[in-house]
């Protein structure tokens, strides 16, 4: 059981590095939504008991974070007339070395952390830190503001691994907290998107600078 | 009784200019339910204030509020009821003065706004006066700092009153600063926000001078003491006539209250406080009144008479100092009786010339003193109202700023000591700071009246002038009223005094150490009177004479020459010439004139000027200076979302490798 849950961990941190790779912005869409999926999947290794409300949390996580907002940014790419490609600040090459600096890194800091016996052996702790690593470096990384939402996505799925290690102790109040962040981060940056296309003919977030001053 | 009486008014105060803003911009409906609705508040303040003067009548209230360490606890003291009086007197004439000189139908755009702010201010500041919490106090006094703000820029279409509204919003905030520091270190070194005594080593003394000191600079700023002083002339000038009575008479006192108020907080403080006092008392005194005799707008003018009588009740403040360090009672009720008289006095005598300078504003509009003249002809009323304000204002009997700076002397003089008294003979050498404020106040006033009041109108605005409305001279009568009943009955007022003094001071022995044992007060009324009827029986023979013998006609000013203009008359800058060389070194004036003159001097134009130099030369070059340095950080506004991300991506890193 542990061992295929260590799987899965690992799957979680190769998808970081293919939203990071990958050109096309689909392809990002779909590494995140399956990362949401697996991520879904985690309670069922975690709980020792899986009740209905167990179950119910899987079945939610993964519809929204593997079907619902999929579809809604696909649906906005769509409607607001985007490029299929991702036009990176820093290259792809670049993203991938950092992301594999942030992951060697938070595999370090992983260790220096006051964690209990149990935890400081799994691989949830770096998975997560490595994903909001990756999370950030999309967001500062790429202009266009679906990818933007998307690093919001991969930083709520980092935030979502960590906040795995509390199940026990607060079982549902910490997913309930994301998931509710979640989708009005992603609600709110739909809205945007729309609006920076109307405004500016595109979405790319260059033109908001000059709203500066 | 008392408090439930002035928290009501106070709320009526607050919601006075509220009715107003439902009416249409051109009716007058708002502005005269604003009158009657202060007309009552005031009405209900001044019955409480009356009640607790009389039966001693105070029951504090104390209402739970949910902010942590916050509690509504108010309580009216004799300190609180010497402020409050002014609040609510100065404010309700203020507002009837309005019905004139800011009518609705002449000021559709603003008079609305005017009358909500100047509501709020008035319950803003009856709530600074009343609270015995610090966090109330606090709300009180941004809700009165506000307040003044927008009152301030009323008119905020002019480019002048906006950067008057600027320098203001930075100097009150500055203060509020110090007052957070305040409350905060009270709270430290006592536990609570609660405002009460200390225990006399319930403090420490290197605590207790840090908090004397803070309380100085915050409530020294809004008081408008010398060197703190760069917003109050601005501010001034560009308001609203009734506005700047208000503020010159009633806000910068809320400045002052707070020095009172701490002060009495704190326990038995040592010499070097009230020496520092004394010492800026002076300093605001005599700058104040040589910045004024420099001034060439009425307004502006009378802002810097402001400074100079803030002066005049420091110096009362130090010497009670003083007296509670040397342990001298005499020198205490001198002091406060002195400094408190003063606070009443100066809201009576500055509002009553703030609201004489708005009629002529009003009849001649404009501000320039060279531009107008002769007015005494043709707004009689004002003419004397403005006298009187004047005399009242120069310390000289038989009217009441005669009576403050009179017990002030006292108390300075006594500061020499007598037999077995401790003495502190520095402080007298404040008589002679007080002596000198009171000669130039009088020199400036001879000025200012003859300027605009006496000779023979200088332009088209002094001639075409109208007296004002019976609003505005009502509201300025009872002001008159007000300055002759303190000037010639000063006895009447010695029980309020007393209790001021009992709210300062508790611990203070009162055998033989009331304010009648101390100074003569009877023979203030006899002298007065006396004074008034050889005026009356020279003003009687001198009409008999002018009845009896031919009178010529003829102009004024007219100096010997043969066909006199109104030009030839002393202007504002050559009356004053040789008092503001005299004090060119603070002043530095700024004067362009002829260089040359040759046997037919070509067309040549003078020009003087006086800026104020703590404003010129110490704060903006300062704030400019800041400007630049933190231009530098303008590096980081990319407006680049990416790169604030960044910003917070790195300070998140940063804290996680953080030791």
């Amino acid at each position: 059981m542990v061992q295929i849950f260590d799987v899965l961990i690992i799957l979680v941190v190769a998808l970081n590095f293919v939203a990071l790779g990958v050109s096309r912005i689909r392809g990002v869409i779909n590494a995140v939504a399956l990362q949401g999926v697996l991520l879904g999947t985690f309670p069922l290794f975690v709980h020792s008991q899986i009740g209905r409300r167990v179950i119910l949390l899987i079945v939610v996580t993964i519809v929204l974070k593997g079907r619902v907002i999929p579809v809604f940014l696909v649906q906005a790419m769509r409607e607001a007339n985007i490029r299929h490609q991702v036009k990176p600040v820093v290259s792809f090459v670049s993203s991938l070395l950092l992301g594999a600096v942030g992951t060697g890194l938070a595999m370090m800091f992983s260790h220096t952390l006051p964690l209990t016996k149990e935890h400081s052996d799994m691989l949830l702790v770096p998975a997560s830190l490595s994903t909001v690593w990756t999370g950030f470096l999309m967001l500062t990384s790429r202009r266009e503001a679906i990818m933007q939402v998307l690093g919001f996505l991969l930083l709520e799925n980092g935030i979502l691994l960590f906040g795995l290690l509390l199940l026990e102790a607060m079982p549902f109040l910490v997913e309930a907290g994301v998931l509710l962040d979640l989708f009005t981060g992603v609600f709110v940056m739909g809205i945007i998107i729309h609006h920076i296309n109307r405004e500016f003919d595109s979405i790319s977030t260059e033109h908001l600078s000059k709203l500066k001053e | 009784m008392t408090e439930r009486l002035v928290l009501l008014a106070l709320i009526i105060a607050a919601m006075s200019g509220v009715p107003g803003l439902l009416f249409h911009r051109n009716s007058t409906a708002g502005q005269w339910i604003a009158v009657l609705l202060s007309v009552a508040s005031s009405s209900l303040g001044i019955t409480g204030l009356g009640l607790f003067w009389a039966l001693g009548d105070s029951q504090p209230i104390t209402l739970p509020w949910r902010l942590p360490g916050a509690e509504f606890s108010v309580a009216v003291d004799g300190l609180s009821a010497i402020f409050l009086l002014p609040v609510f007197l100065i404010s309700v004439l203020g507002n009837i003065y309005g019905l004139g000189y800011w009518n609705q139908t002449k000021h559709p755009q603003n008079g609305r706004k005017l009358r909500l702010f100047y509501g709020l201010l008035t319950a803003g500041m009856a709530v600074v006066v009343i609270a015995r919490n610090g966090i109330l106090f606090l709300f009180g006094w941004e809700i009165m700092a506000l307040s003044a703000f927008f009152l301030i820029t009323t008119e905020d279409d002019k480019k002048e009153v906006r950067n008057a509204g600027w320098i203001y919003l930075v100097a009150t905030h500055t203060a509020t600063l110090c007052l957070f520091a305040v409350f905060a270190l009270l709270r430290a070194a006592s536990g609570s926000f609660a405002l009460v005594p200390f225990e006399n080593h319930g403090i420490e003394p290197a605590m207790a001078t840090t908090i004397f000191m803070l309380g100085l600079v915050g409530f020294g700023i809004k008081a408008g003491i010398m060197p703190l002083h760069v917003w109050l002339p601005s501010a001034h000038t560009v308001a609203p006539s009734h506005v700047s009575a208000v503020m010159s008479g009633v806000i910068i006192k809320m400045g002052i209250y707070g020095q009172f108020r701490l002060t009495s907080l704190l326990p038995t403080p040592p010499l070097e406080w009230g020496a520092i006092v004394l010492g800026l008392g002076a300093v605001s005194g005599v700058l104040g009144v040589a910045f004024a005799i420099a001034q060439h707008d009425l307004k502006r003018l009378l802002a810097y008479h402001s400074i100079e009588n803030i002066g005049i009740i420091l110096l009362g403040l130090g010497l009670a100092l003083i007296g509670r360090s040397l342990g001298r009672a005499d020198l205490i009720v001198l002091g406060l009786s002195g400094g408190l008289l003063h606070v009443l006095n100066h809201a009576l005598f500055k509002s009553l010339l703030f609201l004489s300078a708005g009629s002529v504003i009003h009849g001649a509009h404009t501000r320039e003193i060279d531009e107008l003249g002769g007015l005494a002809k043709v707004m009689p009323w004002t003419a004397m109202c403005f006298l009187v304000g004047a005399v009242a204002i120069c310390g000289l009997p038989p009217l009441n700023g005669f009576v403050s700076e009179f017990l002030i002397y006292l108390g300075l003089f006594g500061t020499l000591g007598q037999e077995g008294q401790v003495p502190f003979a520095g402080a007298a050498f404040a008589a002679a700071a007080l002596a000198l404020i009171g000669a130039l106040a009088a020199a400036c006033f001879v000025k200012v009246y003859g300027a605009v009041f006496l000779g023979v109108a200088r332009s088209q605005h002094a001639q075409q002038s109208h007296e004002s409305g019976p609003t505005m001279i009502g509201a300025l009568s009872v002001l008159v009223a007000c300055c002759f009943l303190i000037g010639l009955a000063p006895l009447l007022i010695v029980p309020i005094l007393e209790m001021g003094i009992a709210a300062w001071a508790p611990d203070l022995n009162e055998k033989g150490h009331r304010i009648a044992a101390l100074a003569p007060l009877n023979w203030i009324t006899v002298m007065g009177l006396l004074l008034i009827a050889t005026l009356l029986l020279v003003g009687m023979w001198l009409r008999a004479r002018l009845r009896k013998g031919g009178v010529a006609a003829t102009v004024t000013w007219g100096c010997g020459y043969m066909a006199p203009t109104p030009r030839i008359q002393y202007t504002s800058s050559s009356f004053a010439q040789m008092l503001v060389g005299l004090f060119g070194w603070a002043l530095r004036p700024r004067m362009r004139q002829p260089t040359h003159m040759t046997l037919f001097p070509r067309r040549a134009d003078f020009h003087s000027e006086v800026a104020d130099t703590v404003l010129d030369k110490a704060i903006l070059p300062t704030f400019r200076f800041g400007a630049w340095l933190f231009s530098w950080f303008r590096v980081f506004q990319q407006g680049n979302i990416q790169t604030y991300l960044l910003y917070i991506f790195v300070a998140l890193i940063a804290l996680l490798l953080w030791r």
